[in-house]
């Protein structure tokens, strides 16, 4: 009997993933009334119930995919993966309100380039003072205080070793999972009222997820004006990590 | 009906994924730019023009507000798949550079946020069609 169960939520992946989730969102929304009395966001609860399921996964599995891993989870892999992330991204700029937008134009393109320069700096100051002297490992550490995404994509480019491309990697979900969960709490201090300082954010604190996941949990409509200007950010960051970033890098370390 | 909402939405899903990464192809980024940012612009721009044509009855546009709603519970599921054990075996190194970007970073969108503040204080933010009318879509079809 348990056994059948176990192979139709097997069997039926995705459809098992919307079950899973909406439980989590439900439970999420009686802790946030409940417990703490609407302060805390539901989203930004069940985002961290989501980590909190993903490092249960990992335990269980040694796997690198959270919960997805889980073969009975499986489906959350096709849920929360990118495919159905990005659709769901690109309907959301059907709220994009296009004067609200075209007003932080400039400051979007501004926030976008400090938002790649400024983590890379920080990233690779802490990589020389833990030691690192190479050009390649301090840029590619730098590139994943980026993103996860550019860290690993320009350690390969630049020919950097396994181990600092996981530290890379490390650096940029570290940085994910403290703009998901500090946003909420961090927005009146970040000043995340407007659809332009929505975009701000989006520029400044880079990643897709953080930015998207921080966001829906701040205020769910602001979401599509700060992952407008973020999916540009890992892109950006592909593009001058292995190039302008690790030149400037290897002329001042030599 | 519901399905052409959400053919729009594919569409511009898929033309905005291939010309990111043709972009990314043409500047040797080896990567998509902007892709996801590209499709969001065009239907934007897709939404105004069916909109004037008259092309955007109420159906179609729950096609694409569905998905639009489903956006909080992938970012869930999202988050249930990331490698958290990997993020925090990375160590000191890993956690330094986080924090400190997250830090620097903060302080400066507070920084260009309270400069504009004045102007931007009177601006209503658009309301959400889907959390302000809970009880319209789908059951109300």
């Amino acid at each position: 009997m348990l056994e059948l169960l176990e192979g139709t939520a097997r069997h039926n992946g995705l459809v098992t993933a919307f079950a899973l989730v909406g439980l989590v969102m439900l439970v999420s929304m009686k802790l946030s009334r409940h417990l703490t009395m609407g302060r805390v966001h539901g989203s930004a609860i069940a985002i961290v119930i989501g980590l909190g399921l993903a490092y249960w996964g990992g335990v269980q599995t040694g796997g690198t995919k959270g919960l997805a891993d889980v073969s009975l989870f499986a489906g959350v892999g096709l849920m929360g993966g990118a495919m159905l992330r990005d659709f769901a991204i690109v309907a959301t700029a059907f709220e994009v309100q296009v004067v609200e937008a075209k007003k932080a134009g400039m400051v979007g393109v501004v926030a976008l380039l400090l938002g790649t320069l400024l983590p890379f700096v920080v990233g690779a100051c802490v990589a020389y003072a833990f030691g690192y002297r190479d050009a390649v490992s301090i840029t590619t550490i730098g590139a994943g205080a980026v993103t996860y995404i550019v860290g690993p994509v320009t350690g390969a480019a630049i020919g950097a070793t396994s181990d600092v491309m996981a530290l890379s990697i490390a650096a940029g979900l570290i940085k994910a999972i403290l703009v998901m969960v500090g946003t909420p709490a961090a927005a009146k201090f970040l000043g995340l009222r407007t659809p332009r300082s929505a975009m701000v954010f989006g520029g400044l604190a880079g990643t897709v997820s953080g930015v998207s996941a921080g966001l829906a949990a701040t205020d769910r409509r602001l979401v599509p004006y700060g992952a407008l200007v973020a999916t540009f950010h890992t892109g950006l960051g592909c593009l001058l990590g292995p190039s302008l970033l690790f030149f400037a890098t290897r002329a001042i370390v030599g | 009906m519901i399905i052409y909402g959400t053919a729009l939405l594919a569409i511009c899903h898929l033309l905005g994924i291939f010309l990111g990464d043709l972009l990314g192809n043409l500047i040797g980024a080896k990567t998509n730019v902007g892709g996801v940012g590209i499709a969001m612009i065009l239907l934007i721009c897709a939404r105004l023009w069916m909109h004037k044509k008259g092309w955007m009855p109420e159906q179609t546009e729950m096609g694409v507000a569905f998905w639009g709603a489903m956006y909080i519970p992938v970012v869930v599921a999202m988050a249930a798949q990331q490698n958290v054990l990997t993020a925090l075996r990375g160590g000191p190194v890993a956690l330094l550079a986080a924090v400190g970007s997250v830090v620097v970073c903060a302080c400066v969108i507070a920084l260009i946020n309270r400069g504009e503040k004045v102007e931007e204080d009177t601006l209503p933010l658009p309301v959400d069609p889907i959390l302000a009318t809970p009880a319209t879509p789908v059951t109300a079809r």
